[in-house]
């Protein structure tokens, strides 16, 4: 039987055997997975498995051989520019490296996607979501700060606000909790938690660390060698049998 | 694999060059021209690049006419020298000095700029800001130089005519009215009007090769210095062709 046709309600990433190489290098080969509204999805996979190439091509920054990818019911492949950008306001994204600009302050690095994409909202607006984005990752007094000024956690928590300045319906989250220490890295994945309920959204969350899986996690899509090696609850992955997966939670 | 082979890498990288260049002119016609950005990097590049091309510059004026002094009083030409050291200058030494030293300064800084936030994904952030970077980054970037280039030629200019004229008064005294009289005599439109000419196409140069091999940053942080070295290496090797082209032009227009 045919899987079921997407519906914007339910599903709100919908891919489809995603194929992309770099040259020789076939790095994602007929990956499949779906996100559901609300609910949070880790992506394991070891470190060149081509996680954050997966995330990058649902945001439309890499473009797939093929297959297909349906963000809120859109063909990201077949979107104009225009289109995706207005897409993007929709999709929250956290980068790997946090990717903050470093000659803008704490406060222009999150006014920029603002003036970008709703250029029409009042600066005392614009204000107010800055302070309340900020806030809702604890770091309001570093709002005149620059980058360098932080900690690796504090950039990862102002990356995020980032991310929800615009209110997004979906964030995709490439490695949230890699490179901090593990307290700094239970709080980022409190904040995870706390970000979906406080702003309802659904996340892919891209991962290797297991305590973020067990802290986060609704469901597990694990990518093994370009496809989607198995699924399921973190709970039932846990007591797999099969070797690869079990290497995972160990 | 014919990667490694060295000729046809400076075909590949030629090649991409080419379409970098290509791809400035689209974005440049389309769409809207960010402004702002744009006034802050000729702020930054003019601001950057001031003191040193205008220390330099007088210098250059000052040792130029020194040196030129005793050949010319061989001659007994030494009511020429103003004259002649202002051509020289104007025409060929300090525009071309001042370009060499904003591929160094401007052509690695935005080499270095850009290809860092290259590899920290500032570049994928930008564009998923719906902001295009390529409009926001390099067609600034390169519009910029373009605009700074000329204007600093044109300070340095000014600055080593000085400095050449303390030159000529360290053999004799010339007032300076007599001076800048005789430098007007011998200068004309076709002297500073090619190497201006010339400086917009050195800033152009100096601010695509920048933003080019800022974009194509590879390997990571080590990645960004071999960046702002090619960038320095390249828009040096590029502004003496440009030099020598223009000489060839303005040869066949005999613009002399
Ligand atoms: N722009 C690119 N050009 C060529 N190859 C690339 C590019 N981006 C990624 N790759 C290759 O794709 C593969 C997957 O990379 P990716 O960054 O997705 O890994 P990852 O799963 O995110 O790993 P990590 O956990 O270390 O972040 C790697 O082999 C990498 O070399
Ligand atoms: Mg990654």
């Amino acid at each position: 039987m045919m899987a079921e046709k997407t519906t914007y309600n339910d599903v709100v990433i919908d891919v489809r055997d995603l194929c992309k190489a770099f040259g020789e290098n076939h790095v994602l080969q007929d990956f499949s997975m779906q996100l559901h509204k609300g609910e949070n999805v880790v992506v394991l996979g070891r470190s060149g498995s081509g996680k954050s190439v997966f995330i990058k091509c649902i945001i439309g920054l890499l473009e797939a051989d093929s297959g297909s990818i349906a963000v809120l019911g859109k063909e990201v492949m077949d979107l104009d520019q225009h289109l995706l950008d207005q897409l993007r306001v929709d999709v929250g994204f956290l980068f790997q490296s946090n990717a903050l600009y470093d000659s803008m302050t704490v406060r222009e690095n999150l006014e920029f996607p603002l003036r970008r994409h709703m250029s029409g909202i009042s600066s005392v607006d614009r204000d107010e979501r800055v302070m309340r984005a900020l806030t809702d990752v604890g770091l309001a007094f570093t709002v005149d700060m620059l980058p360098e000024e932080l900690s690796g956690g504090m950039k990862k928590r102002v990356a995020l606000a980032r991310a929800l300045i615009l209110q997004p319906k979906i964030i995709l989250y490439d490695e949230p909790t890699t490179g901090l220490d593990p307290i700094t890295a239970r709080e980022i994945n409190e904040l995870i938690l706390q970000v979906q309920k406080l702003y309802n959204t659904s996340s892919i969350i891209i991962s290797h660390d297991m305590n973020c899986v067990r802290q986060t996690a609704n469901r597990v899509v694990l990518l093994i060698d370009g496809k989607c090696y198995a699924e399921g609850s973190p709970d039932i992955l846990e007591k797999s049998n099969d070797p690869f997966v079990h290497a995972f939670f160990d | 694999m014919t990667k490694s082979n060295p000729l046809s890498k400076l075909l590949n990288e030629t090649a991409d060059l080419f379409l970098f260049f290509l791809r400035f002119f689209r974005e440049l016609t389309h769409g809207r021209m960010e402004w702002t950005e744009w006034i802050n990097q000729c702020f930054y590049i003019g601001n950057r690049s001031l003191v040193l091309v205008s220390i330099t510059g007088f210098i250059i004026g000052l040792v130029i006419t020194i040196q030129s002094h005793p050949s010319m009083a061989a001659f007994g030409a030494e009511s020429w020298l103003p004259s002649v050291v202002s051509v020289s200058l104007v025409r060929e030494i300090v525009p071309v000095i001042t370009a060499l030293i904003c591929a160094g300064k401007i052509g690695s800084g935005i080499g270095a700029e850009i290809g860092s936030m290259k590899v920290t994904e500032q570049i994928d952030a930008m564009e998923v800001s719906g902001t295009n970077p390529y409009k926001y980054l390099v067609v600034t970037r390169v519009l910029a130089a373009m605009f700074m280039v000329p204007l600093l030629v044109v300070i340095s200019d000014t600055i080593g005519l000085y400095g050449a004229y303390l030159g000529v008064n360290m053999k004799q005294a010339v007032s300076f009215s007599l001076y800048t009289h005789q430098i007007f005599m011998k200068l004309t439109y076709s002297d500073v009007v090619p190497s201006i000419v010339k400086s917009f196409f050195f800033g152009f140069a100096i601010g695509l090769i920048g933003c080019f091999k800022g974009f194509n940053t590879r390997n990571g942080t080590q990645g960004v210095g071999a960046a702002a070295n090619s960038a320095v290496v390249m828009a040096t090797f590029v502004v003496f062709i440009i030099d020598l082209v223009a000489a060839q032009i303005a040869d066949i227009f005999s613009i002399t």
